[in-house]
């Protein structure tokens, strides 16, 4: 057998276009994800033009402080990757070659409107946003960003107006100073404590006639302070009223790019190993050779074994050549190259016997190529689908769907070597050697009418 | 059947006895019988579907009988019709990969002995694709030599050779039987079959119509009036309603 493979060696080597892919693919396919994962911290660029005045602020109150544009740009900036314009048009422009994202405009009478919540005369504050939905995906990406980041600021507003409120309870009830913005002065507000303190005092000194209606005025003041005392959690309630806490009840914590590192190494493991391995089965039987081969000592089952192995060599060479080319981009856990090695070992075994069966079953160098492409691309789609984007009927079709072909368990263990949080490797890889054996025997199977 | 009266020679290197075939309901051999001796050249001839490239995978071992059987004591070499090589490897790699496949005993003999016996000795290097079809089938016939069989079997050698190269291999062929290698060869060339064949044997819808020498099928009907081998052929095969 192993002549027989170190003639595939020989032949690939002989083929300048193939080896020449074999080698580039995974070089290229490395390359681009791996500046895709190291380009921006995997933070969307959005351009942000302010058109609050310099200096301009808004007071949150006591506890919320100064709020303006500059703060506002913090908040933003922390969740994507800000581009400062000088003009709305510019903001425009670059929206529209796809620079960015979108872009938030700030308008002029932002802080004015977020002041004037606090007021009588409540004007809602309105930010802009322009985005390019020339892309459904991308128009749905950037919906969800811009959504999430209204929705945050949002409730950093409440929980400052909220904090306001407090403050203006406490005064009432504790009494203090007030400073009126407009006038520019303070006045001292008695409160309602004190208030009752006074009362009381006045109240020992009135004749009991008298005394009954001031004690009903007391009293009111007693409940007053005891209910709006009552009030103070309930504004912090209203601020935050749902808290999240959040459990991984299925799969690990995967980072994200570990996964994309996992998807790309599994593509490609994919592609490399199935045409190869399709397409040399086929070569087989176009050389003519088939028959005489398998006549041998060798036998039908010793050339599909050793097509096996041809898949998995190159599997291993294409994945660590990958693996290597990412490195400088992206931290890879070396330290976990036995695992690595083995979800290598098992998704190359699973895709070359996929291959297997699909050369044996197209029997033409060019069929073989055309069926591998036909079915592998829908099942790798289909395996990346997720739960919950799906009716839960379709999905659980998916599921089964998917565990048919090599792609799914191969990805599952490739992200399992890579990331130490995500789920176990045991599974899949028990999957994948299912896998080996059901594309096995039919490869085996189809290989009756081969010749 | 007519001609010689088949008789296992007393050194026969093969025995077919009472082989028989189907493809499903259809019947592509029924009740053959023959054998050959050491250094004889059995040529199969016979109409388009008549199952003589049956007969030779069944004798390669390719397919097993449905009935009867093949005694082979020896080694069986067997050549198919379109050269089974691989065209990115030189004939060197392709003699040394298949005399691996083969088991050989000594490979680096083996392949020296079939680059001079196909006279590639100076090609050895050069990869298949590049030689033409009469070295490349020769090349394929040496493949076939590589365990030295006592049997060879040659599914028509000579398609798609100009006759230069033709001749070139039938010369080949005549040194190998020479040196006592049984050949067993179909073809639609009838003259091959009557110039180079000690033996015909002729079958017709998957039955043996015929085990003998040329002269012997032109005697077996004298009513063709003609010498030519073809139109002696075609009227044999009309007679028996074929």
């Amino acid at each position: 057998m192993r002549w027989l493979l170190l003639k595939d060696l020989q032949i690939l080597r002989r083929s300048p276009l193939v080896a020449a892919l074999l080698v580039a693919y995974p070089v290229v396919i490395g390359i681009l994800i791996g500046f895709a994962l190291s380009g921006d911290e995997g933070k969307p660029r959005v351009a942000f033009l302010n058109e609050v005045a310099e200096g301009e602020s808004f007071n949150a109150g006591t506890e919320g402080g100064e709020f303006g544009a500059e703060q506002a740009r913090d908040q933003l900036c922390d969740r994507v990757d800000c581009l400062d314009v000088s003009s709305r048009a510019e903001a425009e422009s670059l929206v529209r070659d796809g620079e960015v994202l979108g872009a938030l405009i700030l308008p002029e009478d932002l802080l004015d409107r977020l002041a004037s919540l606090t007021s009588l005369n409540p004007e809602q504050p309105t930010v802009e946003v322009l985005v390019n939905e020339d892309d459904p995906v991308k128009a749905q990406l950037v919906d969800d960003r811009i959504s999430a980041l209204i929705t945050e600021a949002n409730l950093i507003l409440s929980q400052r107006i909220s904090q306001q409120a407090a403050g203006y309870i406490d005064l009432l009830i504790d009494g203090g100073t007030f400073s009126v913005p407009f006038l520019e002065s303070s006045i001292e507000i008695l409160g309602l404590n004190a208030a009752g303190e006074i009362l009381s005092a006045v109240s020992a000194e009135l004749p009991p006639t008298e005394r009954e209606e001031l004690e009903r005025v007391i009293q009111f003041a007693q409940e007053a302070e005891e209910n709006l005392e009552f009030a103070l959690p309930l504004l912090g309630a209203v601020a935050s009223p749902i808290a999240v806490e959040k459990d991984v009840i299925s799969g690990g914590s995967t980072s994200l790019d570990a996964f994309a590192i996992a998807i790309a190494a599994t593509v490609t493991l994919m592609f490399v190993t199935v045409l190869l391995v399709a397409g040399s089965l086929a070569l087989e039987r176009e050389e003519n050779a088939f028959t005489r081969v398998t006549r041998s000592a060798v036998g039908a089952g010793g050339l599909l074994l050793e097509k096996l192995a041809l898949g998995v060599v190159a599997s291993v060479t294409v994945t660590l050549v990958m693996l290597g080319v990412l490195t400088p981009f992206v931290s890879i856990a070396w330290e976990r190259i036995g695992l690595i090695a083995l979800a290598i070992l098992g998704g190359g075994a699973a895709f070359a016997a996929f291959g297997a069966a699909i050369g044996s079953a197209a029997r033409e160098v060019r069929a073989s190529s055309l069926l591998a492409f036909m079915v592998s691309l829908p099942v790798a789609f289909l395996s990346l689908v997720p739960s919950g984007t799906v009716s839960g009927g379709v999905f659980d079709a998916l599921k089964i769907f998917r565990a048919l072909f090599p792609f799914d368990p191969s990805l599952d263990a490739m992200t399992s070597a890579l990331d130490s949080s995500a789920s176990g490797i045991g599974l899949p890889l028990l999957h994948l050697v299912g896998v080996v054996i059901a594309y096995t025997v039919l490869a085996r199977l189809a290989l009756r009418r081969f010749a | 059947m007519s001609g010689t009266t088949p008789q296992a020679p007393a050194t026969a290197v093969i025995e077919v006895s009472a082989v028989g075939y189907a493809f499903g309901d259809r019947a592509a051999l029924r009740d053959i019988s023959f054998s050959a001796a050491p250094g004889e050249l059995l040529a199969v001839i016979g109409p388009n579907g008549a199952g003589k490239t049956t007969l030779l995978s069944i004798l390669a071992g390719i397919r097993d009988p449905d009935s009867g059987s093949v005694s082979v004591p020896g080694k069986v070499g067997w050549v198919p019709q379109q050269a089974a090589l691989y065209r990115r490897l030189t004939v060197e790699e392709n003699l040394r990969l298949f005399a691996r496949l083969e088991e050989c005993a000594d490979v680096d003999s083996a392949v020296d002995r079939m680059l001079d016996q196909t006279r590639l000795r100076e090609r050895r290097g050069d990869q298949v694709a590049t030689l033409s079809g009469g070295n490349q089938q020769r090349v394929n016939i040496a493949i076939g030599l590589l365990s030295a069989p006592a049997v060879l079997l040659l599914d028509e050698p000579s398609t798609g050779l100009d006759p230069r190269q033709r001749e070139r291999l039938w010369e080949f062929v005549n040194g190998l039987a020479d040196e006592g290698t049984t050949v067993i060869y179909t073809t639609h060339h009838l003259v091959e079959a009557e110039r180079y064949g000690n033996r015909l044997l002729v079958l017709a819808d998957g039955e043996n119509v015929f085990d003998g020498t040329s002269a012997e099928l032109h005697a077996a009907v004298p009513d063709a009036g003609s010498h030519d081998f073809e139109a002696a052929f075609v009227a044999f095969l009309r007679e028996r309603g074929h």
